[in-house]
Formats: structure tokens, C-alpha cells, sequence
């Protein structure tokens, strides 16, 4: 399969240093958090691809930089071969802006509500200078809302209709790529499932690309092709879906889906997990995971482990097997 | 029978507003037993938070309690003066807030915090009282207890305050708690600790817990019995494995339906169409049945049906044909 976007050595670094009185005065030196450190995958055309990781994991951190709101501190991402970062040609850029689009997480804070439905869903096709005549009217009744909610104001609609707005205003563009950052975890259960069945429903339709992003294991069981799984900014698992829920490689992966509450889990008795996600600042030494981990060994503390392919997944874990 | 430790005996709560009186809460019944987890779960406005917060007497105004009792151990406390309601909070009920960072004040230690309720509510000296607090936060597993007692909310991290409001809730040892969506700000892995953790205490001192959240995963593996509420009303109450697994109501049905299952990949979700109505434009009779698929004629006249119309278990007029 074609691979539409290319993630190579990607790695993000955030300035969290005091300021420069402060240092001096308490003779601290600079600090940096690593959200995001070397990354690398690929994501086929037409698949969804899903990354997850619990808060701090430098999964949001990644989907901003593939649509462009950060610059990556190293490696690059190209998409249809074109690394935004570096290409010049500027109707190349431009070309290749036009096939990325984002779905925000929460459709109240993504909307400006001084603006009708018709002005935001329009938007991304006029800041090109295209044709938006009847635009408003077909991309609404394409995500199942009615042409006559083009007049009206994001205030008159409920939080399920807001997050459909929002997705019409991603297709407005005719984009390949949407990264979708936890997409429905602002909305009810059964207004999610509607919000789930639409992307879907256009996922086939329009033969989009997703990098859905989410912290919620059963969304990306339902959705995903491939699933990506971080921790502290590390990939330390990437499989096929299934082969992933069903025979996860790595000990966090393990610890993730063990700790996932279970709709039939009756009166489960989980262990739970050890410990907490370290800080960032400061990470432990070689494997991150390490003083989690029930089968860590002495090397773990000393060297970080590489990506090696085991059958269908790829790990990055010395004791994975 | 045991004697259970609340009784909520057909509450309602209503906001008077310019223009119009919403009822957010209505005509809701239910007990809970001690050492008992009751789960209570619906979508955003279904009134689950807004019946903890009238069980415990913390309404905003101009919210009040408007029909209905509340019995806590044989005592009736929805009609209490303010100053014999503030003595049950903390002793009679503990509350769990959802979020941990504002339900602790962040200029005083959390050892001072501890004290603070301990003293208030048991007969102890300050020692004595000094002693428990540190008690406390070891039951609750936070390493290193004595020497953490003194540290302020903001040097723990999202989990461990989260096991100090349960220390917090739990340290005048009452015989109920009421947890609303204790686990809903934390990652994954911390979630399996902190409900762990509950229902460890739980079992061991026999308290009672109201489990208020919307994850259903949780709530099957956390909960005795569950209560499924929609636009205010109950609509489904039972045990958790019969309410989750051959749901008697149609919204608890659509419910279920609509929640991806772990182990299946890529089937289309089943939808509930429509949204809940807002509290200013509920519909005549059945709250739900406007985006009910077996509503008939009956289900928009007159008063709603309460779950005495399905046997105690459902609120619907035709639970046992959708059942079947």
C-alpha cells in the first residue's frame, strides 16, 4: 500500500527552563522536556492509524507537528513526500497544506461563536480564494446535518452537531489526511457512537486517511488499523490492530489493556499497576518504563531499548519476545 | 433485610428560574445497603451529579429540594438546618470529587486538612488526631506518610491527591460516601489503582459507596447494583450484571448498544438518534420516548412511568415487551 504520511526520527523538545534571573539567582541550569523523542512510522494511504498513550505521552505533540502548528526540533515528516518543514517551492506547500485537516477535541472551544455555521465551514476553501457557493449547504447535509443550519450560529446546536460542524469544516478542503486529536472524548456515549459511524461512514466514502489520536483503548480497538502506543515520547509498540489487542508485545502495552476497565469485567479483580508516569524533566535512565516494570533486568536501567520487528509488531523492548 | 444506609424516597430538585421551573432531578427512589457499591450512570444533564449534591445538601442556589425524603441510618436529613447538615458532611457522608486539584485548599498542608476534619467530627485530642491523619494516607497507600503529612496539595502528583480526598472522605469514618467521577481526570493505569483502592475500603469497613460516573466499564467492574437515569428520571434500576448484560429499558438497551466493545473491531455502532431533550422542553409522558423505537400511543400521555412499571426494575410501560 502507498504510504501517505512518513515520520522519520521525529523528535520535539520544549524550553521549560526558569527565567534567566531565576536561574541565576538560584543557580539552576536549563531544563527541557522531551515530548516527543525519535519517532519514527508510517502511515498507508486510505488506513486509519491510531496513536495512543496516557497524558504526557507526547501523543497530541505529535499530531501537531504532522499538521504543522509545531516545527519538529529534529527529523521530518513528509507527507505525499513533501516535507513541509523544508520544501521552498511554495505552491508545493501550499498543494500540500490544502490536503491536511484537523478535528479538534472540544467542539465548543473550536468554533468562533461570532461566526454563522455557513462563514467556519467555509472558511478553509476561502482563505484559498475557491468557489463556496452551496458548499455550506452540501458539506452539512454530507455529515447529516440540514442545509438550513448554515445561518444560524454554533450556540444553537448541541455538542454531538458542534463536532459534526467541525468535521465539515475538515472536508470542506477535500483533504487526504485528518488527524483527529480525541475527537469524541468531550461527548456522551451515544452521541459518540453517531460521531464514530460518521467518520467511518466517510473514511470509506471519501478514501481519507486518519491519525486518530485518543486515550481511550476502546475507540481504537473500534476504528484503527494500525495502532501506535507511546509512553514518555517514546513509539515502544506498533502493531496491526488486532495483533496488538490480542497479543501485546510490550509491558506497557500489557499494563494498558489489563488496566482498561472491561464492560464485562463483573467484579474484576485487577492487579493494579505500579507507580505513575515519571516526569518528563527528568526521565529514568535507558528503558523510561523500566522502574514500572515487572521484567525489567539491569540492562533496562543502562541502555534504551531499539525498535526490533517481532512477526507483525514492532517493539522497543529488550525483553519482548 | 439489613437496614440500608440512605434511602432516598422519591426526590425532587427544581431551579426556579425568570421564566420558567426546570426539574433536574425527579422523583427518584433508591437505597443503598452498607458496604454496598450502587453505581449511578447517565449521559452529561441526566441528573446524577445534582442527586448527590441534594443527598449531601451542597445545591446551589437557587437549586432546592422540593418533594421527597432522604433518610441517612433511620435519621431524615433533607430537611436539616444548615449547621446540623454541615456536622453530617464528613462524619454521616464523605464526598469524592472528581476533580482532585480543587477539592483540597492549596494553602494548607494536607496533614492540617485531615486534622482539620478529624477533630471536627471525632472526640480525639490533637495528638490522637495527629496520629489518624497519618493513618490515614497510609490506608490510602501514600508512601512515606509521616514524612509527607506536611507536604501542600501541589507537590502530589494527580493520583496521590486524588488518595487524599478519598483520606479526606474517608477519615471521619462515615458510613457512606458519595464518589462523583473519581477517576474521570486520571490517565488509565492511575484509574485501576484509585478503584482498586475503593473497593478495598469499601469491603474492609463496611462503608457504603454511590459511584456517580458515565464510563460503564467502571461501573461493571466496580458496582453491586446500577442506576440508569435520564433526563432526571430513573429509568433502569438492578443489579450490575442484569442491568449490563439484558437491559430492560430501552435507553439502557441503545445504551449498551452504542458502546464499542473491546472485542470487536469495526462493527457499526448502534445509534440512539437524537440527543437528550434540554430540561426547559422535556416532552409529556415518557421522557425518552420521543427517540424511543417501540414508543406507542401511551408513552406521551399523562405522567412518565417509575419503575414500578416494570416490576421495580425498569421505567417503562412495555419492559417486558422489549425484554423478550
Amino acid at each position: 500500500m502507498k504510504t501517505l504520511v512518513s515520520i522519520n526520527n521525529l523528535s520535539r523538545v520544549f524550553d521549560v527552563s526558569r527565567p534567566w534571573l531565576n536561574r541565576l539567582i538560584e543557580r539552576g541550569s536549563k531544563e527541557y522536556l522531551h515530548a516527543v523523542s525519535d519517532v519514527s512510522l508510517n502511515i498507508p494511504a486510505q488506513s486509519i492509524y491510531a496513536l495512543v498513550g496516557e497524558s504526557g505521552s507526547g501523543k497530541s505533540t505529535i499530531g501537531k507537528i504532522v499538521v504543522g502548528l509545531l516545527e519538529p526540533s529534529n527529523g521530518s515528516v513528509e507527507i505525499g513526500g513533501v516535507d513541509l518543514a523544508r520544501e521552498t517551492d511554495k505552491a508545493t506547500v501550499a498543494r500540500t497544506r490544502a490536503d491536511i485537516q484537523m478535528i479538534f477535541q472540544d467542539p465548543y472551544a473550536s468554533l468562533n461563536p461570532r461566526w454563522r455555521v455557513s462563514d467556519i465551514v467555509t472558511e478553509p476553501v476561502r482563505a484559498r480564494g475557491g468557489d463556496i457557493s452551496g458548499l455550506a449547504e452540501r458539506l452539512l447535509e454530507q455529515v447529516g446535518l440540514s442545509g438550513e443550519d448554515a445561518g444560524k450560529y454554533p450556540h444553537e446546536f448541541s455538542g454531538g452537531q458542534r463536532q459534526r460542524i467541525c468535521i465539515a469544516r475538515a472536508l470542506a478542503a477535500g483533504p487526504k489526511l485528518i488527524v483527529c486529536d480525541e475527537p469524541t472524548s468531550a461527548l456522551d456515549v451515544s452521541v459518540q457512537a453517531q460521531v464514530l459511524n460518521l467518520m467511518s461512514d466517510l473514511q470509506e466514502e471519501l478514501g481519507l486517511t486518519y491519525l486518530l489520536i485518543s486515550h481511550d483503548l476502546t475507540i481504537v480497538r473500534h476504528m484503527a488499523d494500525r495502532v501506535g502506543v507511546l509512553y514518555l515520547g517514546r513509539l515502544i509498540e506498533e502493531a496491526p490492530c488486532d495483533d496488538l489487542f490480542d497479543n501485546p508485545r510490550h509491558p506497557y502495552t500489557k499494563m494498558l489493556l489489563d488496566a482498561a476497565p472491561k464492560l464485562d469485567g463483573f467484579g474484576r479483580e485487577v492487579e493494579p499497576p505500579k507507580g505513575e508516569i515519571p516526569d518528563p524533566i527528568n526521565p529514568p535512565s535507558g528503558c523510561a518504563f523500566h522502574p514500572r516494570c515487572p521484567l525489567a533486568i539491569d540492562r533496562c536501567k543502562q541502555e534504551s531499548p531499539q525498535m526490533q520487528q517481532i512477526a507483525s509488531s514492532r517493539v522497543a523492548c529488550f525483553r519482548a519476545g | 433485610m439489613v437496614e440500608p444506609v440512605l434511602s432516598v424516597r422519591n426526590l425532587q430538585v427544581e431551579i426556579p428560574l425568570r421564566k420558567s421551573l426546570l426539574r433536574p432531578v425527579d422523583n427518584v427512589s433508591f437505597d443503598i445497603a452498607p458496604g454496598e457499591i450502587l453505581g449511578v450512570v447517565g449521559e452529561s444533564g441526566a441528573g446524577k451529579s445534582m442527586t448527590g449534591n441534594a443527598i449531601i445538601g451542597l445545591l446551589d442556589r437557587p437549586a432546592h429540594i422540593c418533594g421527597g425524603e432522604v433518610w441517612l441510618r433511620g435519621q431524615r436529613i433533607d430537611n436539616l438546618p444548615p449547621e446540623a447538615m454541615r456536622r453530617i458532611r464528613g462524619k454521616g457522608i464523605g464526598m469524592v470529587f472528581q476533580d482532585p486539584l480543587t477539592s483540597l485548599n492549596p494553602l494548607l498542608p494536607i496533614g492540617a486538612q485531615l486534622r482539620e476534619t478529624i477533630s471536627e467530627h471525632l472526640p480525639v485530642s490533637n495528638d490522637e488526631a495527629a496520629a489518624r491523619a497519618i493513618a490515614a494516607l497510609e490506608e490510602v497507600g501514600i508512601p512515606g506518610a509521616a514524612r509527607r503529612v506536611d507536604a501542600y496539595p501541589h507537590e502530589f502528583s494527580g493520583g496521590m491527591r486524588q488518595r487524599v480526598v478519598i483520606a479526606l472522605a474517608l477519615c471521619a469514618e462515615p458510613g457512606l460516601v458519595i464518589a462523583d467521577e473519581p477517576t474521570t481526570a486520571l490517565d488509565v493505569s492511575v484509574q485501576a489503582q484509585i478503584i482498586v483502592l475503593l473497593k478495598r475500603l469499601c469491603r474492609e469497613r463496611g462503608t457504603a459507596i454511590m459511584l456517580v460516573t458515565h464510563d460503564m466499564g467502571v461501573i461493571a467492574e466496580t458496582a453491586d447494583r446500577v442506576a440508569v437515569m435520564y433526563a432526571g428520571r430513573l429509568v433502569e434500576l438492578g443489579p450490575v450484571r442484569e442491568v449490563l448484560s439484558a437491559p430492560c429499558h430501552p435507553y439502557t438497551i441503545g445504551l449498551m448498544a452504542s458502546t464499542p466493545l473491546a472485542s470487536q473491531n469495526r462493527k457499526r455502532l448502534n445509534q440512539i438518534p437524537g440527543a437528550m431533550p434540554r430540561l426547559d422542553a422535556l416532552p409529556p409522558g415518557c421522557a425518552f420516548q420521543p427517540r424511543c423505537t417501540s414508543a406507542r400511543e401511551v408513552c406521551g400521555q399523562g405522567v412518565g412511568p417509575d419503575l414500578t412499571a416494570g416490576d421495580g426494575r425498569a421505567a417503562c410501560w412495555f419492559t417486558q415487551a422489549v425484554s423478550a
